[in-house]
């Protein structure tokens, strides 16, 4: 093997590689946000006392986890255009994480729901709380605040998996990368740099998370649980 | 337009097999380097921690994809001409060996360390410990999760498919490529994948529910 | 003197288990009543339905004017007149002693944050806990925590407040700081229900005593039958009990 790395054949990619970066991290922002309020849509209606939203949401979460992202993003990109809906690529990217990432955070935040006593509840009706107010105030925070961990890994698989929208020609980290190695011909020196940069996101994430939680859950703060 | 072939389906149900046989190296390569990855980051001498723990930050701070694109092209410059099977198998059983390692040093901590300090009072050497006590009790917890992975291992052999390995997905694409039917073609490459996958989540769930039985009555 | 509580030939099933097989009793306001007897006997779940965390099968139930077995009632309104302190506290974990006091002030009486603080501090400093306003439930002992439910329940100026086995978790010592607090609110004329197993607070506090034993109401009257019971039923339960 008498290979030479050759990094200075990327320097005038920098901003490229950058570029590629940021949309990453928009793909990613956007995704976990409306993820977020899918997943607690349908773990509430994975609860809901209503058999056919309870089946229907159920059908969507086994569907989601039980089939790979890259099939579901030919099924949604490829699939609508060929009805004549041709969906911008990040618009088309967002969907199919959104569906993808909303599925995985249902049944985290369903356990953390799961995991909440019923006299919690009780406590809340006897107080004269709607059922809107119990859900706000006693389920849903304190639910997601027990699986926050779990939640936080889910959503930067989720950031690893925006990857993949490359294969619908998204100008992401990746994509941008499939172009940058295509020009340079220095394939192996590009995913390295790209592999840097993932994993500068990863933590950025990771800590990102961090403090949203010190500000979310005040009482972790305070306990020092976080 | 609508002429989905028996023979289309046979194509499919053969990049199936592939799928299937890609998901088992994987399995049995990334279960292998993931003991050794689990064996490190619990290992008492530091540096051995710190190198493990490293590689699996590293790991599961980069994309499946861009580890494929990365032993693919590595092969290439190394001069090591192999079919994209292995190059595909090898890349997921790094990808793998990380979350099995993190998987059983989980279920391996979560064993009391009494247990430890009872075998070592016996004059059991550390390994003998391991193997003789600690393992035998982490193996039940370690089993629904583990079941759990393969589900992402099965799924994430799609993505063979970008360095041209002719599994289920490629074969969807290659099928879709000439007849354009999109909805129907990766349709049904989601049914077979699922398939697959439903009933190992169904008895990673019930494995899961067993367990957790059990260690209610204890 | 209308009755702030009156229960009519009220049943109750658990599927097949019938629970509570026709009781009555009534209520005056400003009584304090203590509901007595041997688990299973259906205290509890007489206790449950006057705020209609139970729906009965059949009977009437007439809480402060509301028809508590009215299927159109709205639980709500009917909660605004009723207090409940729970066995288990059930504070909710992720609020603050204050936030607890404050949440259904800000969400069912609609007032804003510093009127609801008010309220909150007023009604902790009735309990005693003033300073632990701003600490979170599992920073205080049982006692305390019990004692954050009550004021809780009593911030909503409640009519009937409900107390179901409310020291039952707590040892000797944090038992009488939590029935030194009901006392007080006895003798300042709160309208009280009490599932309990402390025959002692039964006599210093109760007007009226029931007794429950196998889904009926067995015995009745003021708290000198704790000390000559009438029937043998109860006076086992009492034997039982010392």
């Amino acid at each position: 093997m008498n290979y030479e790395f050759d990094f200075a054949a990327l320097a005038p990619y920098w901003q490229s590689f950058l570029a590629g970066a940021w949309v990453t991290i928009q793909l990613t922002v956007v995704s976990v946000a409306l993820g977020l309020v899918i997943g607690v849509l349908c773990a509430v209606a994975r609860r809901s006392g209503v058999r056919s939203l309870r089946m229907a949401a159920g059908a969507y979460i086994e569907t989601v986890r039980n089939t790979p992202f890259i099939v579901q993003i030919f099924f949604i990109f490829f699939g609508l255009s060929s009805i004549g809906l041709r969906l911008p690529i990040l618009w088309a990217a967002v969907f199919a994480l959104v569906i993808n990432v909303g599925a995985y955070a249902a049944e985290i935040i369903r356990a953390g729901m799961d995991a909440i006593p019923y006299g919690q509840i009780e406590a809340a009706e006897a107080l004269g709380l709607t059922k809107f107010q119990i859900y706000r105030d006693v389920i849903i925070m304190p639910a997601i605040e027990k699986v926050y961990p779990s939640l936080t890994s889910q959503f930067v698989l989720m950031m690893l998996t925006t990857s993949i929208t490359s294969q619908i020609s998204a100008e992401e980290l990746t994509g941008v990368a499939n172009n940058i190695q295509s020009n340079t011909f220095r394939s192996l020196e590009t995913y390295v740099v790209v592999g840097l940069l993932y994993i500068g996101i990863t933590f950025l994430m990771r800590g990102a998370f961090w403090a949203l939680g010190q500000i979310a859950f005040p009482r972790r703060r305070r306990l020092g649980l976080l | 337009m609508g002429d989905f072939s028996s023979g289309h389906m046979i194509y499919l149900l053969n990049g199936l097999m592939w799928t299937v046989l890609l998901s088992m190296l994987a399995m049995l390569l990334g279960g292998i380097a993931g003991f050794a990855v689990m064996l490190a980051r619990i290992s008492q001498r530091r540096w051995l921690r710190r190198i493990s723990l490293g590689y699996v930050q590293i790991v599961q701070g980069t994309p499946l994809l861009i580890q494929m694109f990365l032993m693919y092209f590595g092969l290439g410059v190394a001069g090591i001409e192999v079919p994209a099977l292995v190059a595909a198998a090898l890349a997921m059983m790094i990808y793998s060996s990380a979350y099995l390692g993190e998987i059983w040093r989980g279920s391996v901590l979560s064993i009391d360390n009494t247990q430890f300090e009872a075998a070592e009072t016996l004059a059991l050497t550390r390994w003998q410990s391991l193997v003789d006590v600690i393992l035998p009790q982490a193996l039940r917890i370690a089993t629904p999760p583990t079941v759990g992975f393969t589900v992402q291992l099965v799924k994430n052999t799609s993505l063979a498919s970008v360095v041209g390995f002719l599994e289920l997905t490629r074969s969807a694409q290659v099928i879709n490529n000439s007849l354009f039917e999109p909805f129907l073609v990766f349709g049904i490459a989601a049914v077979l994948y699922f398939a697959v996958c439903y009933p190992l989540s169904l008895w990673s769930r019930i494995l899961e529910r067993k367990l957790n039985a059990g260690r209610r009555q204890a | 003197m209308p009755a702030a509580v009156k229960l009519e030939n009220v049943v109750k099933r658990f599927g097949a288990l019938e629970v509570l097989k026709g009781i009555s009793f009534d209520i005056e306001a400003g009584q304090v009543v203590a509901l007595i007897g041997a688990s299973g006997s259906g205290k509890s779940t007489a206790l449950r339905c006057i705020n209609r965390l139970e729906q009965i099968q059949s009977g009437t139930i007439e809480v402060c004017g509301h028809r508590v077995e009215d299927p159109a009632l709205d639980p709500r309104s009917l909660r605004q007149d009723v207090g409940m302190v729970f066995q288990s506290y059930n504070l909710f974990p992720h609020m603050t002693v204050g936030e607890n006091v404050m949440l259904a002030l800000k969400r069912v009486k609609r007032m804003d944050r510093s009127a609801a603080r008010k309220v909150a501090e007023r009604v902790l400093r009735q309990v005693g806990l003033a300073e632990k306003i701003d600490n979170y439930p599992e920073q205080l002992s049982g006692g305390q925590q019990q004692r954050v439910a009550i004021a809780r329940s009593l911030a909503m100026a409640p009519k009937v407040m409900l107390f179901d086995e409310v020291t039952s978790a707590l040892d000797p010592k944090l038992t009488g700081e939590v029935l030194r607090v009901m006392e007080d609110l006895a003798k300042a004329g709160m309208t009280m229900v009490v599932v309990t197993h402390e025959m002692a607070f039964a006599r210093r506090a109760a007007d009226k005593v029931i007794f429950m034993h196998q889904g009926h109401v067995h015995e009745v009257g003021d708290a000198s039958i704790l000390t000559t019971p009438e029937t043998p039923e109860l006076r086992e339960f009492l034997d039982h009990d010392l």
